[in-house]
């Protein structure tokens, strides 16, 4: 039973995690290339969602949804890029904190005049509406299956992207040292704002996944906003490994931490007061997880800035 | 005073400090001169603590201080100035002194008193602007003295942190003749009050000044010793002074 | 360049105009503008708070928030207690929830201080991007705890029973005498302020921002004076945060949202980084902006963010280098 159970969960860990590297592929170059903070990224991961959950009744289709919804909340992150953020690369943070700030309040305010303060439920394709036998009396959501999947594809994408193209070439290179991009001659504005429609593209995907696991609402994009942000400082900013292995980090020990934290404490103390310490502490896990790596190695475990 | 042994720092295949071994006495001026590249700035970095080594030691005062964070050997009396000049903009010239005297005046954990005030700053603040020259610029911001003026501010503020040893990093950089000929003459006053390691490009200021000079290429030392004996040095002709000289 | 007598004169319209407000407001029949300056006043603090190591001491923490949220549970569990009639704890000393202003206001300055030390010396070791982000996640960390605390209502937070006693004829439940309560605060935080920034010890933060590679090269060891700036900054936050919880006679999760957080940086740009009045005036043009956007219409969001983006690209010297003629201190 306990076995079964931790299976469960190993695999709700699993998923979260790849959809937290889905946030944070993207931003962690955004980060380590342009030296620039984003905290917008979290509204391309609600217009994903959002975009999807107006397209699947259209096409009555949601892959069809998904694959309308990228391509287009690309275009919106490529539109911020050139409109409000690359006057901000070479401005301080904080500069770029307030500006992005500004637009996350947009963004949502935006979203709840066209749709509606009203959270919208999504419903998952009925191909994958059912469940999976992982094993033999272990029953699991086709859905969440999936997204294991994609997630995964995903990372094989970029690694093959980064590793064996002549853009994925100038990423590594723009990350581990911006100057050179420069006296290489490359259109360096161009880059970034392909690198920024990509992120924005990977955030959409992963909003869109979420829909149907979570509801589709305004604010959904900051709560994973800042757990992206735990992602790539335990990862190290700039670096696509750091963001998979901070991502699985954090993905299993938060979900594990949830799941398990209660039923120990119950042996120790009454139900009812363990169910809430269990909660409090189990959503502390991944800072105090932060913490320990911070305090260990101040610049995450794969810092790509040597 | 300060001596190195075998100091060995390499960036990647670049070898930038190639088993340095220096040493340098009480109240010496010691001059280390190369051509650009040759890891002067390096080995600066690394005496003052900025760049750990990746062999060798250094010791201070016969202490290795080869781990010793910056600030700790900066307390314990090894001042630097940098070369590309590093004050506090929005600062007065006063007030720049005054916190490089406020570093050596044990902690600043000192949350009432008003510090431009505060005699026991601004005194010896004063005392060391008026040594290199910059007494009736103390109300100036910083960034708005010249270019020569702020090489000056840079050596009152490692003067005031009343240190046993000076590390000048090309002191005379980007300044014009007349400028260069008060900056000699500041550096002589300070000769033998002050144990000076000084890296310079301009020859004949390090002739006229250094009692000992050692000749750094790619990394490595190629000779050391008196300016009669270097100026002299067949293989520092060939592979330095010669283009100059000849 | 340093217009002194200008700054001056704007100060002391200012505080006049704050000392005169609550008789002009009664005058003309709007007390509702009394609590609004109220929170004004409790927000300006908190700003000042931020301007220290934001303004001042160069370091972008966007979690300044949590630490007004734990002033003001500080006052709301002590209060709790009391209606409650529970002990706070039995071990290992039987401590019972307490009203005091006397003693619960320092407490609660001393849980801002302490939440910061912790916080800021795991965080202070990193600079720049990931320093912003670290901060922000301990924030959102604090954020969860308060929701867990299912003892003090989670996620509903706690509505105070009664607001903290000070001596006798000083009644808080008067919205004038609070007012001049926080406004006295306000004025005793500001006058420390000055003093601190001016000190060895504010020269040494300064100096951190200015020029790390220096300060570190002359002797100094910025970290230590960046945390007890951190510390200070939390602890006037706490003071803020114990206002706040009886101003709004309410104390939740909210008060440590990432949002508000976002928002008391707000602040302290619009007024003007590194001054000290400065984050006052920011404090009171965004509540005012606010207060006037939401009578406006229902969708100000839209409206204020791009006025952020406006502010940031355009107005960089803040409300207060433009009223006073001057910016930054040390320029």
């Amino acid at each position: 039973m306990t076995l079964l159970l931790l299976i469960e969960q190993g695999l709700n860990g699993l998923q979260l995690g790849v959809m937290l590297f889905l946030m944070a592929a993207g931003l962690t170059l955004v980060f380590g290339i342009m030296d620039m903070i984003n905290l917008a990224h979290g509204s391309f991961y609600m217009v994903g969602a959002y975009l999807t959950a107006t397209f699947a009744p259209v096409f009555d289709s949601f892959a069809l949804a998904v694959l309308a919804a990228l391509p287009l909340a690309a275009l919106v992150g490529m539109a911020v890029e050139v409109v409000a953020l690359r006057t901000l690369y070479r401005r301080e943070h904080l500069d770029q904190v307030l500006a992005t700030f500004g637009l996350i309040l947009f963004f949502n305010e935006l979203v709840r005049i066209v749709w509606g303060p009203q959270p919208i439920f999504l419903q998952p394709p009925s191909w994958l509406a059912g469940t999976v036998e992982i094993i033999p009396g272990v029953p699991y959501p086709a859905f969440r299956l999936a997204i294991i999947a994609v997630g995964l594809a995903v990372a094989v994408f970029l690694y093959l992207l980064i590793t064996r193209t002549r853009t994925g070439m100038l990423i590594r290179a723009g990350a581990s040292n911006r100057e050179m991009l420069g006296a290489l001659g490359v259109d360096v504005k161009r880059l970034y704002t392909l690198v920024f429609g990509l992120g924005a593209a990977l955030a959409a995907l992963a909003g869109a996944m979420a829909g149907p696991v979570l509801a589709v609402q305004v604010g959904m994009g900051e709560s994973v906003l800042i757990l992206t942000f735990v992602v790539i400082v335990i990862g190290g900013l700039g670096s696509v490994r750091g963001a998979l292995v901070g991502a699985l980090l954090v993905g299993m020990v938060d979900t594990l931490a949830r799941a398990l934290l209660p039923t120990v404490l119950r042996t120790m103390m009454p139900p009812s007061q363990a169910d809430g310490m269990g909660a409090s502490l189990a959503s502390m896990t991944i800072y105090i997880l932060m913490a320990a790596v911070l305090a260990w190695k101040p610049r995450g475990l794969f810092p790509a800035h040597a | 005073m300060l001596e190195t042994r075998d100091l060995y720092k390499h960036f990647g295949g670049l070898v930038a400090t190639d088993h340095v071994s220096l040493s340098i006495r009480e109240g010496e001026l010691h001059a280390v001169i190369g051509p650009n590249g040759a890891g002067k700035t390096t080995l600066i970095a690394q005496l003052a603590g900025e760049l750990r080594p990746d062999g060798g030691a250094i010791l201070f005062d016969g202490k290795d201080v080869t781990r010793t964070p910056v600030q700790r050997r900066a307390a314990s009396g090894l001042a630097r100035s940098f070369q590309i000049t590093s004050v506090f903009p929005s600062f007065s010239a006063l007030a720049n002194v005054a916190l490089a005297v406020q570093a050596h005046a044990g902690h600043s954990f000192r949350f009432w008193r008003r510090a431009a005030h505060d005699a026991a700053l601004t005194g010896p603040a004063r005392d060391a602007l008026e040594l290199v020259g910059l007494g009736s610029r103390a109300e100036v911001p910083a960034e708005l003295l010249s270019h020569g003026e702020q090489r000056q501010l840079e050596i009152a503020m490692a003067l005031a942190t009343r240190p046993r040893m000076l590390l000048l990093d090309e002191p005379m950089a980007g300044m014009g003749p007349a400028e260069g000929a008060s900056m000699v003459d500041l550096l002589r006053k300070l000769k033998g009050r002050y144990t000076i390691l000084l890296i310079e490009h301009d020859m004949d200021a390090v002739f006229a000044l250094a009692d000992w000079i050692t000749v750094l290429v790619h990394g490595a030392v190629i000779a050391t010793g008196t300016p009669e004996e270097i100026r002299y040095d067949a293989e520092v002709r060939r592979a330095y002074l010669g283009e100059e000289t000849v | 360049m340093r217009d002194h007598g200008r700054e001056t004169l704007a100060v002391l319209i200012g505080l006049a105009f704050l000392l005169a407000l609550p008789f002009l407001a009664e005058a003309a029949g709007k007390g509702f503008y009394v609590t609004l300056f109220t929170r004004i006043l409790i927000f300006g603090l908190a700003a000042v708070s931020l301007d220290l190591i934001l303004g001042y001491g160069g370091m972008v923490s966007f979690g300044h928030a949590a630490f007004v949220g734990v002033g003001a549970y500080a006052v709301g569990i002590l209060s709790w207690h009391v209606f409650d009639g529970s002990p706070l704890m039995t071990w290992p000393v039987t401590l019972e929830g307490t009203e005091n202003a006397f003693v619960v206001w320092p407490l609660a300055m001393l849980m801002g201080g302490l939440f910061a030390l912790v916080i800021g010396a795991i965080s202070l070791r990193t600079t720049g991007i990931s320093f912003i982000m670290i901060t922000l996640a301990f924030a959102q960390m604090l954020f969860y705890l308060a929701i867990g605390l299912r003892k003090y209502g989670g996620e509903d937070g706690i509505a105070l029973y009664n607001k903290s006693q000070l001596v006798p004829p000083i009644d808080l439940f008067d919205r004038t005498t609070f007012y001049y309560v926080c406004l006295g605060l306000l004025v005793a935080f500001l006058a420390v302020c000055r003093r601190l920034t001016r000190s060895r010890f504010g020269m040494a933060v300064q100096g951190a921002r200015i020029n790390e590679r220096r300060m570190k090269a002359l002797g100094f060891s910025p970290y230590r004076y960046k945390l007890t700036a951190f510390v200070i900054s939390g602890a006037g936050a706490g003071l803020s945060g114990a206002l706040l919880a009886n101003a709004a006679e309410f104390v939740g999760p909210a008060y440590m949202s990432w949002q508000r957080s976002g928002e008391l940086i707000v602040m302290v740009v619009l007024g003007g980084m590194g001054t000290l009045f400065g984050p006052v005036a920011g404090a009171a043009a965004f509540l005012l902006l606010e207060e006037w956007l939401a009578d406006l219409t229902e969708h100000w969001q839209i409206i204020l963010g791009p006025i952020l983006l406006f502010v940031v690209v355009f107005a960089r010297r803040g409300l207060w280098g433009w009223v006073a003629g001057q910016g930054r201190e040390d320029r």
